[in-house]
């Protein structure tokens, strides 16, 4: 059964100035999915995330949340959404309770009970009362998630929500996302420009670039036949021949030979270059990089 | 829209502005007093006498001299007569114009700090109120709230409204508690003149009303309370437009400071009337003295404030509400 649409977007534009930052973006949100919204820096990520939260008006194109317009029925669609937008910034002068309750307020029948609820739940109990300049980036990257789970909220939407973390930091984070949107059913949409990252986290990725949507697949899809074997072999020359007879050979300029990555021929292919008196020095399995995927998409059209 | 308030008040106080306030408002009125004690005190000596009339009377003397004086601008002559004119005026009704006290401090506090120093103090709450929350970013979580754009900013501006209010009050306390230390605290109910009308022809004194001091006192903080009001409403705006606090700090500065400049050299530039802050020594028309340029009087004064006040809240209202955050 085809899961409840939480955000849609139809025909979304901005032009800035003259130029057109976001031309024609598509796409909807399902509940319960973690949805990745993939782009180089300057793709137009931030500037969509900041149309659909009502920060800057579009110039043309619709956005519902939750069957809200956010233009006709911006209370309404605001209740069902939270989110962070480039970076958590709260005031650095209140403590990260005042903070909440500075949010509590601005929404109806949000007590001191559902701060406590959510302030458990970003781990952030001890440090609650303490002055936000206080804390750590990372800390206050679950602050500013506890403030967008204040009103229970059905999307929530987060840019970049890795930046500048550590990598345990940027683990939890990904668990924490994954919990929110498997056990309490939220649909999340989550900005970067870090393939392995979206690779990790999201169920369906929209690719953007120059503002365009290139390709909106799952990420099992997307990844599907990209994944490069780098060969480093001695002698070079008679183990090229070798694996040019055996499947199609891309040389680099470091002496170095790529080929498709395939499960069941790359040892096969390894044991021929064996056989042939050629070493094998280094077998290294290569997973996608955005460049190549972009590449590929866009074909040849460079990355900004 | 109570929440809201209570939200804007609680940044508001988190970030300490009305303490520093309350302590640079108390060290000026330390100052002042201190200098107003001095002058008192010279003047005795010089006199030998602290009888008012034989003071108010030696003024007059001096004045009159300086009129004598082939030298001085026919603008600053009129200006002369008409205080020289006042001054008489007290003496034969044998009213002290300055019946020592802290009442009388306050009203010359108020006096002289409203076109400058109170409006710098309500600057310094009101030009960061918006664009703060520009440069802390946090402006992108307000306004992602379910709650409309128009109603955060009147809860902003509702905020600065009470906060200007106990700025005045602030400065009301402070003025009679520090100056009465040395100037006691009676002379509530000293007489005071108003209604003096400056005329063409010199000073019309057939409007002139003896008022109870607490009375007069009354008025100025109304208003002073005006003054500030507009002031405010007009540093708001700029907070709305201009996203650096700074920025807006420095184009208010810039025309408070002009003001002041101005108010003493515009006597011949008739459409300067319709700035806003030439307009802001109200309490000068309680007093009765020369405004900076001819035909201002109280009313005008406070309908050029209050166009310029309403204009501000009308551009803060619409920008806010239409333009686009990044
Ligand atoms: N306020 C603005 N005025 C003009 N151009 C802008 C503005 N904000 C962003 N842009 C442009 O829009 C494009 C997309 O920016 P952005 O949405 O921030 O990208 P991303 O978040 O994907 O890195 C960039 O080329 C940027 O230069
Ligand atoms: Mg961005």
């Amino acid at each position: 059964m085809e899961k409840k649409i939480t955000l849609s977007v139809k025909n979304l534009k901005k032009v800035i100035g003259r130029r057109e930052i976001i031309k024609n973006l598509t796409f909807d949100l399902r509940e319960g999915e973690v949805f990745g919204f993939l782009g180089p820096n300057g793709a137009g990520k931030t500037t969509t995330i900041r149309m659909l939260v009502g920060l800057i008006k579009p110039t043309s194109g619709s956005i519902q949340i939750c069957g809200n317009n956010i233009e006709d029925h911006f209370q309404e669609a605001m209740t069902s959404l939270g989110c962070i937008v480039e970076n958590p910034e709260l005031y650095p002068y209140l403590s990260g309770y005042n903070n909440l309750l500075h949010f509590a307020r601005m929404l109806d029948d949000v007590g001191d009970e559902r701060i406590r609820e959510v302030t458990e739940l970003v781990g952030l109990t001890e440090r609650i009362h303490d002055k936000v300049k206080t804390y750590s980036l990372g800390m206050r990257q679950r602050l500013g998630i506890a403030q967008a789970l204040l009103g229970k909220p059905k999307v929530l939407i987060l840019d970049e929500p890795t930046n500048g973390l550590d990598p345990a930091g940027i683990r939890e984070m990904r668990q924490f996302i994954r919990f929110l949107a498997e056990e309490e059913g939220l649909s999340v949409l989550v900005s970067s420009h870090l393939l392995s990252e979206i690779q990790l986290l999201c169920d369906r990725v929209a690719i953007i670039s120059k503002g365009v949507i290139i390709r909106v697949d799952t990420v099992q899809q997307l990844l599907e036949n990209r994944e490069r074997v780098v060969w480093h072999i001695d002698p070079f020359e008679k183990g090229k021949q070798v694996l040019s007879s055996l499947t199609s050979i891309e040389e680099k300029d470091d002496r170095t030979i790529l080929t498709d990555f395939d499960e069941k021929k790359t040892p096969e292919w390894n044991k021929r270059l064996v056989e042939a008196g050629v070493s094998v020095i280094e077998i290294n399995r290569k997973m996608p990089v955005l460049e190549d995927l972009f590449l590929e998409l866009t074909g040849g059209d460079t990355i900004e | 829209m109570n929440k809201l308030i209570q939200n804007e008040m609680m940044k508001l106080i988190a970030k300490k502005r009305l303490i520093v306030i309350a302590i640079i408002i108390g060290i000026l009125v330390m100052l002042f007093t201190y200098a107003q004690y001095k002058q008192v005190q010279t003047q005795r000596e010089k006199l030998g006498t602290s009888d008012w009339r034989t003071i108010l009377q030696q003024q007059i003397v001096d004045t009159t001299n300086r009129l004598s004086s082939s030298r001085i601008s026919d603008e600053w002559k009129k200006q002369l007569q008409i205080s020289l004119q006042q001054q008489q005026y007290y003496l034969d009704h044998d009213i002290n114009p300055a019946e020592p006290g802290a009442p009388t401090f306050m009203r010359i506090f108020l006096e002289s700090s409203i076109d400058l120093f109170i409006p710098l103090m309500v600057m310094v709450i009101a030009s960061d109120l918006v664009s703060s929350e520009h440069s802390l970013g946090s402006i992108k979580l307000l306004l992602t709230r379910p709650v409309k754009r128009w109603k955060v900013l009147l809860s902003k501006y509702i905020t600065l409204c009470l906060a200007v209010s106990l700025v005045i009050a602030i400065a009301g306390i402070l003025s009679y508690a520090i100056s009465g230390v040395v100037f006691g605290y009676k002379g509530w109910g000293a007489p005071i003149l108003t209604g003096f009308n400056v005329t063409d022809t010199g000073l019309n004194t057939s409007e002139v009303k003896l008022l109870s001091l607490w009375k007069f006192l009354l008025m100025d903080f109304g208003l002073v309370w005006f003054v500030s009001i507009v002031v405010g409403t007009l540093s708001f705006m700029l907070s709305v437009l201009i996203r650096s606090t700074a920025a807006g700090m420095g184009v208010m500065l810039a025309a408070l400071i002009s003001g002041a400049i101005l108010s003493n050299m515009v006597s011949s530039w008739e459409s300067a009337k319709y700035f806003f802050m030439v307009n802001l020594r109200l309490t000068d028309y309680m007093k009765g003295t020369a405004p900076p340029i001819e035909g201002m009087n109280l009313s005008f004064s406070m309908m050029v404030l209050f166009v310029w006040w309403a204009a501000a809240l009308l551009v803060s209202f619409i920008v806010f509400t239409k333009k686009d955050v990044y």
